[in-house]
């Protein structure tokens, strides 16, 4: 049964998915989805063991080696970002029947949580998979069904802003293809593990178009600027817990495939000697913090300002990366983790406020601080964490990745990422302003958020503080998934 | 010779640089969705090329004839799977259409965005 979990961690929610489309009720697709989600974390947890105990899992799909078979191969890069998807999943799962029961007509819940359960089998796929056409598909199934998510949104707008992501995620996947279809061309082989070994024999110009069209379309996948104008209106309009769901595990995972294809399949020498990709990315990754950092400040919707935060937050990400070493990859991979708790916690947190007032515009917080303590402590929380304040998780990523930059004497590097800190405490002073130092002018009495509401967010929250008092686990499996992925150590 | 021998790549090339064009230029959301299939299209083209050998033949096993090159089969089924992929892409496309067609009374993005701006902001 172990020797199957590979597989079946992808296999399961597929499976679950049209059973939940053919519920009548919501209630029922619900837990269906819920127990799917739970499964999920149980398997990601025990492979991620296994993978730490025994080395990188090889899995044949269907009986069928390596090179001619599609093969499922988790290292611990991979087991890492199972586990962030699943735990995602398995927090927003729950919180999802009230907040989806009030933001999404009846009749379309049971769909709704189908395409959950698809994003979230693509989503595991592309971390699971060790062929480069699978990866596709799989970015194919999870894309396809946030397009279907994000139109669920109760505003006539969530449609236009599907519509628009749906076009620019349909080109970034064609591109990924045609990349695909290019090394196919010059090595014969589409095994991740097969390509890293060809692909130094026979460095041509077709491996460097094929490079670039696989990193733009990546670059699509994890809004980074100047690609990242399809986020913030999906963001916006999305369900709650659908935002809470995307802004938590679609960009990580992207994130995985620029790493996995830049230094597992290209390989280090070829994507930062002979390219010397990092002088595009550094760049892009710091206007991406500063300029979206300075949108955010301006965004009078909370949901928004968080989706531009994220846009930032993905330039912190890439930043890592672009600093091409063990410190720097650290901080990357670690901040997957600690971004998808942080975001999760304070999308949720707002999730809350749009189930009690109807609306996330900073005007409708005004005096919430004393009218629903919990969500709003809980938002105040995950900000602290978001700023990168001592004790919570958004410190030990801006620690590493400001190491990271000193390593590397690239001191006005650690600089900008200080500034970048230094916004988010504007913009999150804002909520927490209106919150606590407004009166409330409400027409109608708020109460506090349910507990089904509450739970989920708090411990997200709590996650956001355990992991920045003891980051010893977490630091330890993303350094150990850098020196994987760099080949030292 | 060589410019004649890689025909199919040129067309390859034209067809996803029309595809894109029309994806960019044009308002009408039909009309992108029209844009975004020349240019997965294209790619079907460049996958079916690449796998043709001259003189290959389809991939079916035959007893006693020795020499036989066959075409590689791969790259067409694999674009097999790409085309059922455009086509949920082209479906769900369109279903969005519909609803926004509902929603807005329009299809032009030119308008839809204006009424977008006209709205109160979320």
């Amino acid at each position: 049964m172990t020797r199957h979990l590979p597989a079946l961690l992808v296999v399961v929610p597929l499976m679950a998915a049209p059973v939940a489309a053919i519920l009548k009720w919501g209630r029922a697709a619900w837990a269906l989805a819920l127990s799917v989600s739970w499964a999920v974390l149980a398997m990601a947890v025990l492979i991620l063991r296994r993978v730490l105990a025994e080395g990188t899992i090889s899995y044949a799909l269907g009986g069928w080696a390596a090179p001619i078979g599609i093969e499922y191969r988790i290292d611990v890069v991979s087991a890492w970002v199972l586990v962030i998807v699943a735990s995602v999943a398995a927090v927003v799962f729950p919180y999802a029947r009230l907040s989806v029961a009030r933001e999404v007509e009846p009749q379309r819940i049971p769909l709704l949580y189908s395409a959950l359960l698809l994003c979230l089998t693509g989503l595991l796929g592309i971390a699971a998979t060790g062929d480069v056409f699978n990866l596709f598909v799989f970015l194919e199934i999870s894309s396809i069904s946030a397009y279907a998510l994000i139109a669920t949104g109760p505003d006539r707008r969530a449609l236009h802003a599907a519509f628009k992501y749906l076009i620019v995620g349909s080109v970034g996947a064609t591109f990924i293809v045609i990349g695909i279809g290019m090394l196919y061309v010059m090595t014969g082989t589409l095994n991740m593990a097969d390509l890293a070994l060809r692909l130094p024999d026979v460095s041509s110009r077709t491996v460097s178009v094929a490079f670039a069209f696989l990193t733009v379309g990546i670059s699509l996948k994890i809004a980074l600027f100047p690609l990242h104008l399809w986020l913030p209106d999906a963001y916006t309009f999305a369900p709650s817990a659908v935002t809470a769901f995307l802004a938590s595990t679609a960009t990580k995972v992207a994130v995985y495939m620029m790493v996995r294809f830049l230094f597992t399949i290209f390989g280090p020498d070829f994507s930062l000697e002979v390219m010397a990709f990092q002088w595009v990315l550094m760049p892009l990754a710091l206007i991406a913090i500063l300029q979206a950092s300075l949108t955010a400040i301006y965004q009078m919707n909370v949901k928004r300002l968080l989706a531009y935060s994220s846009v930032a937050q993905i330039g912190y990400m890439t930043l890592g990366i672009s600093l091409a070493s063990v410190t720097g990859l650290t901080a990357s991979l670690l901040h997957l983790f600690n971004h998808a708790i942080i975001k999760g916690a304070l999308f949720l947190a707002i999730g809350a406020v749009m189930y009690q007032v109807g609306s996330v515009r900073i005007e409708a917080m005004r005096g919430l601080g004393r009218r629903m303590p919990w969500t709003m402590a809980a938002f105040v929380l995950g900000g602290l964490s978001l700023i990168g304040v001592p004790a919570t998780v958004g410190f030990i990523s801006k620690w590493y990745l400001v190491l990271a930059a000193i390593e590397a004497d690239l001191w006005i590097v650690a600089a900008l990422v200080l500034v970048g800190s230094l916004m988010a405490v504007v913009y999150i002073w804002r909520v927490v302003e209106a919150a606590y130092f407004h009166e409330f002018v409400g027409e109608f009495e708020v109460k506090e958020a349910p507990l089904s509401l509450l739970i989920p967010t708090w411990v997200l929250v709590l996650a956001n503080i355990y992991f920045g008092l003891d980051a010893t686990l977490t630091a330890g499996i993303a350094t150990q998934a850098a020196e994987l992925l760099l080949g030292v150590g | 010779m060589r410019i004649l021998g890689l025909y199919n790549y040129w067309v390859f090339i034209v067809l996803m640089m029309v595809g894109f064009y029309i994806l960019i230029s044009r308002r009408n959301l039909v009309k992108k969705i029209l844009g975004l299939n020349i240019f997965q299209t294209s790619v079907f083209i460049f996958y079916i090329s690449m796998g043709k050998i001259t003189g290959g033949t389809a991939p079916i096993l035959m007893e006693g004839e020795g020499d036989v090159v066959y075409s590689n089969p791969l790259p067409h089924v694999l674009i097999l799977t790409a085309i059922v992929v455009g086509v949920s892409t082209t479906a769900v496309a369109l279903a969005l259409v519909i609803r926004i067609m509902e929603a807005y009374g329009t299809i032009e993005g030119d308008e839809i965005t204006a009424m977008d701006n006209r709205m109160p902001p979320p």
